[in-house]
Formats: structure tokens, C-alpha cells, sequence
């Protein structure tokens, strides 16, 4: 049985408005220390073994390792975009919020190094309203799911039931979601069709029949992608247009400026009451500066996790480029051919290899993996029949990636001694299937979700990650109304009955 | 397991959120509190590990000492004393 162990907290300092807690001292049961070996060793071995098969799965071991140092930061962190804009506006709490623009000013500096190397591997979206839009439905998804799509994954790798419910939301609504046609077909406006039909795509794609297909092809790839370094005139893959345009004025300035405006209103009103307790005086400039840091730096866990985050990310474009290089391949489904696995890969010779962190794309593979198995014909729409391809799992890039952020977060849960399997309830069992379902549909019609429509791009200095930033913001919001309704009927009822005054 | 609130005695009361996930346990703990007299305690059970960081952060913002922070296994317990 797990000790416990007991730990008294200290009060908040007077003027450090945001102090954190202590720790609690943890024993970690030799158990958990047994699968944290467990678990590693498999992934250890995965790479070993298939290396000794292939030196081409040095690639797969690529993302499978990079996968698992997500896991593990997100896990230690508790980084869940999720939770940034619901906590600030359910609970005032801010700490998720600058964690998050701590990893994307960290991460736009390294892949702007990448980028000025010429070795990075992002491409920017499509710009247009449609990213607002499909922000918004994915925030409402996500504090209905109780996780983003990769809050949803680290909290899977503790256990969470919830969570793997959400994932299963997620993938299957992306995989119905891309192939749906016939009686939607009737909802596409009738220019996106004609101006599907002369984007050339080969006769084993009906682009004729599916309204994500015709959203893609008559309206999506329509709308022109723009940087911040474009914008300013200057050159993607420059040094001054990736560190000054897409980092200093595409992320930095505008990451500054969300968390001025996040102190000013959530947490200078604290500061200033502290501040005129304690020491008797109003606050001046300088008091607001240190307020701000404080501010900063409340949360060491999420801004810790922030910053290894940040590099990762930029590094994994750095070393995917690099072995794109090294084998002479521009994408993975090269690879997957030449070792002798060509089930599922696209028309065009592709599987989906974003050479960067992303979430989504993966977990709809799968499933249009099983649906094709199962006797579906799914390879003839665009998501999956000319660019993503349905590679199966075992060998898809992608799920490493996934599989490993899972086992990642696991072996930290374990070490903090934090995984405990959870069954849902059948309350938070409909808000996953809901909340997943918006997210699915929220990342399909951004092409991302909140890692590659909303960090990826940001930090890449693409002007559509602000712009399903904004959205996903605008859905929190109207998620956390819906929830504190709802929070506050259930609690009248249980309160009934309580007099707090007796 | 559904929530519970209950009166333990006067002052005195427990929000178990056990089983609960994000933002479940932070949003049924802001309710409670804004409910409390100034000096009631709360003792609050919940096991989603997130939801520590939360609670702990909303409370030092309010003004809500949380007095004690115990662990049971995964289960969190804190003691939060409304200011």
C-alpha cells in the first residue's frame, strides 16, 4: 500500500501574489519504478531491433524519441492548452497561459535557426477566416473534453479513461468527418465545386463527392498563406525575416502583449491588494514590472516545461530534415517502399510526415486504417487518398510519435507516483465523446489542431496559427459560460440542503 | 463516483471530486468557496494531478490560504481555509 506522506504548506508571501506551493514529498512505490523500466526498455528496444533491420528506421526511432521528451514535458508541466485560456477565465488562474507563450517564443527562436539553416520542414497554411472559425469549434470541444488533442494524450499516459475516450472522439470524427459526401455534398457552395474539379487531382480521387474534399480543394488551397516575413517584405528562410519578422514580431511581441493584458486583468488586482497590506502603498511602474515577473515565473513546473518544449520542438525539425537528407527522401512514404511496406500510401507516392510535433492527423490514420480493413473505400478522398495516405500504425511515423508521448507521460506519472487507471463515468464519459467529436471536426477544418494549427505555425511565424489561436480563445470562452452554468445548477442541488449559517 | 459535498460540522465541510477531470474539480472548488464564511475550511479530495496546480494557483490569487496538501496514493487532499 502507497504511503502517505504529508506536507504543510507555506502562506503566500505578502507581496508574491502568486508564490507556489510546495511539493508534496512522494515515496514512489518500487512498482512504478519497475514499469518506468519496463516502458523504456520497450521503446529501447523498438529502435535497437529495427535498426538492426533497417538503418531507415532510424527515422520511425526519430519521431518515437522526440515523442516520448513531449510526454514527459507535458506530463511534468501539466502543459495542456486547454487549460490555459479555461483556467484564466473559469478560475483566473493564469500559469497556463504563460507556459504556453514561454514554449512558443523558445520554439520560434529554434526553428527560426532552423529555418535560416534551410533545413526546417514546416510549411504555412492557408490564411482565411476559416481558421477562426474552426478555432472556435475546437476551444469549445476542448474544455468540453476536458484536454486539448495533446493534453488528451499525456493525460492518457496516466491513466486517464476519460482521455483515451477523447482520443477515440477525435479519430473517429476526423475519419468520418474527411469522408463524408452524398447528403453533404448538397452543403457545398457551388463555386467550391467548380473550383475543386480544375485543381487536376488523378481520377482515383472523386473530389466530386465529399464536402471536406471540395472544402480543401474549391476553398482552402484557394486562400493565400502569409508570414509574418512575407508581410514585411523579407524572405521565409533569411536570417532577418525568421528571427526578426516571424519571431521578434510574429511571436515575441504579441506573446508580450497577450500577457500584459492577461496581468493587467487577472492578476495585478491581487498584486496591488498584497502590496497595500503589507507594506501600506499603492503600487507605481516598477511594482507592476516585478508583478509581472511574478507572474512569469509562478509556475516553475509549466515554464520549466515550457522551455524544453520549445527547443525540442525546433530540434525535431532540425533532425528530420537531417535524415530527409541523409537517405535522399522528401518524405516518409519513400521510406516505407523501400523497406517494403507500401499498403496506404497516398496517390502521390506520400504518407503523412509533418517533420515536426503534431497530433491529429495520426489518430485519424488509424481509424482509416481499421475502416479500410474493414471493407471501406476511403482512399478516394483527399485527407487521406492523395496526402496523408493510411499507413498501418505499426509503421506509421506519426503514431510513433503519439504511441511514445503516451509512454512518455506515463513514466513521468509513474516517477511522481501520479498514474492511477480511471474509469469514466458516464457524465464525463458524454462530455469526452462531445468534446472530442468538436475537436475532431475544429482540426480538420484548420488542417491542426492546437499543436499544428495553433504552436507550430505561431512559432513559425505563420499569421493562421494567431488566427486559430484567436478562435480557440473565442471557443474557451463560451465552453467555460456553458460550464459554470452547468457547475452551479449541480452544486445548488447538492447544496439544498446545507444551511451555512448553522 | 459522483460529487459530494458535505457538512462535516459547523465550519467544517468536504468536496470529494474523486474520479473528476479538468475543469470539474477547479470549477466545483470555486463554487464552494465563494459559498464559505470567512474562517471555514474545506477539505477537497480529488485525483486528477492537473487540477493541483489549478486549485493551488486559484487559491493563493483569492486569498485562500490552503493549509495542509496530503497525498493518498493518487488521491490529492487539501485543507483551503477561506479568508
Amino acid at each position: 500500500m502507497d504511503a502517505i506522506v504529508t506536507g504543510t504548506l507555506t502562506e503566500p508571501k505578502s507581496t508574491d501574489c502568486c508564490s507556489e506551493s510546495k511539493p508534496i514529498v512522494q515515496t514512489v512505490p518500487r512498482k512504478n519504478i519497475m514499469w518506468v523500466y519496463i516502458i523504456v526498455g520497450f521503446f529501447g528496444l523498438v529502435s535497437i531491433a529495427t535498426y538492426a533491420m533497417h538503418e531507415y528506421y532510424l527515422y520511425l526511432s526519430a519521431y518515437l524519441w522526440f515523442g516520448f521528451i513531449y510526454g514527459m514535458c507535458l506530463q511534468y508541466g501539466r502543459f495542456c492548452f486547454a487549460s490555459a485560456f479555461r483556467d484564466l477565465f473559469a478560475v483566473g488562474v493564469p500559469r497556463m497561459v504563460v507556459g504556453i507563450m514561454i514554449a512558443t517564443v523558445l520554439f520560434s527562436i529554434t526553428s527560426s535557426l532552423v529555418a535560416a539553416t534551410g533545413w526546417s520542414t514546416f510549411h504555412a497554411a492557408p490564411w482565411s477566416v476559416h481558421a477562426v472559425i474552426a478555432g472556435i469549434i475546437f476551444g469549445v470541444g476542448m474544455v468540453f473534453a476536458g484536454g486539448c488533442a495533446s493534453g488528451s494524450l499525456y493525460k492518457a499516459g496516466e491513466g486517464n479513461g476519460v482521455s483515451m475516450l477523447v482520443i477515440l472522439s477525435i479519430s473517429v470524427t476526423q475519419a468520418a468527418f474527411v469522408d463524408v459526401g452524398g447528403w453533404a455534398n448538397k452543403l457545398v457552395p457551388k463555386s467550391w465545386a467548380e473550383a475543386a474539379l480544375t485543381k487536376g487531382l488523378p481520377s482515383s480521387i472523386n473530389v466530386s463527392d465529399g464536402w471536406v474534399d471540395q472544402y480543401l480543394a474549391g476553398y482552402v488551397w484557394e486562400q493565400p498563406v502569409i508570414t509574418f516575413a512575407k508581410l514585411l517584405g523579407l524572405d521565409d528562410h533569411s536570417l532577418v525575416g525568421a528571427l526578426y519578422a516571424n519571431t521578434f514580431v510574429g511571436v515575441f511581441l504579441p506573446a508580450v502583449l497577450l500577457l500584459i493584458i492577461v496581468y493587467i486583468f487577472w492578476s495585478r488586482k491581487r498584486y496591488v491588494m498584497d502590496l497595500k497590506t503589507n507594506e501600506g502603498r499603492s503600487a507605481g511602474l516598477a511594482d507592476h514590472v516585478r508583478g509581472f515577473w511574478s507572474m512569469i515565473i509562478s509556475s516553475k513546473r509549466t515554464a520549466i516545461a515550457g522551455l524544453f518544449l520549445g527547443i525540442a520542438c525546433g530540434l525535431q525539425m532540425f533532425v528530420i530534415e537531417g535524415l530527409r537528407m541523409k537517405f535522399g527522401v522528401k518524405n516518409a512514404g519513400t521510406i516505407l517502399q523501400r523497406i517494403g511496406f507500401d499498403y496506404g500510401i497516398s496517390a502521390k507516392g506520400t504518407v503523412f510526415d509533418p517533420g515536426y510535433w503534431y497530433v491529429t492527423t495520426q489518430e485519424a490514420q488509424w481509424v482509416g486504417w481499421v475502416a479500410q480493413k474493414l471493407g471501406f473505400n476511403n482512399m478516394d478522398n483527399i485527407y487521406f487518398g492523395w496526402v496523408n495516405g493510411i499507413p498501418s500504425p505499426a509503421i506509421n511515423p506519426a503514431d510513433w510519435m503519439s504511441v511514445a508521448l503516451i509512454g512518455g507521460a506515463a513514466v513521468m506519472a509513474l516517477m511522481n507516483n501520479e498514474f492511477k487507471w480511471k474509469k469514466p463515468t458516464k457524465e464525463l464519459a458524454i462530455w469526452a465523446l462531445i468534446g472530442g467529436a468538436l475537436m475532431g471536426i475544429g482540426s480538420r477544418l484548420a488542417l491542426g489542431c492546437n499543436v499544428g494549427a495553433f504552436f507550430v505555425r505561431t512559432a513559425n511565424g505563420d499569421v493562421s496559427g494567431w488566427s486559430f489561436g484567436l478562435g480557440m480563445i473565442g471557443g474557451a470562452f463560451i465552453g467555460v459560460k456553458f460550464f459554470n452554468w452547468y457547475t452551479e445548477r449541480k452544486m445548488a442541488k447538492e447544496m439544498a440542503n446545507i444551511d451555512f449559517d448553522l | 463516483m459522483a460529487m459530494q459535498f458535505k457538512q462535516v460540522e459547523h465550519g467544517l465541510y468536504t468536496l470529494d471530486v474523486t474520479g473528476y477531470v479538468c475543469p470539474h474539480p477547479q470549477l466545483y472548488t470555486k463554487k464552494v468557496m465563494e459559498k464559505l464564511h470567512s474562517g471555514d475550511k474545506l477539505e477537497l479530495v480529488f485525483d486528477n494531478p492537473s487540477s493541483a496546480e489549478s486549485i493551488s494557483a486559484m487559491c493563493t490569487n483569492e486569498g485562500n490560504p490552503v493549509l495542509d496538501q496530503k497525498r493518498d496514493g493518487a488521491k490529492f487532499i487539501f485543507t483551503i481555509q477561506k479568508a
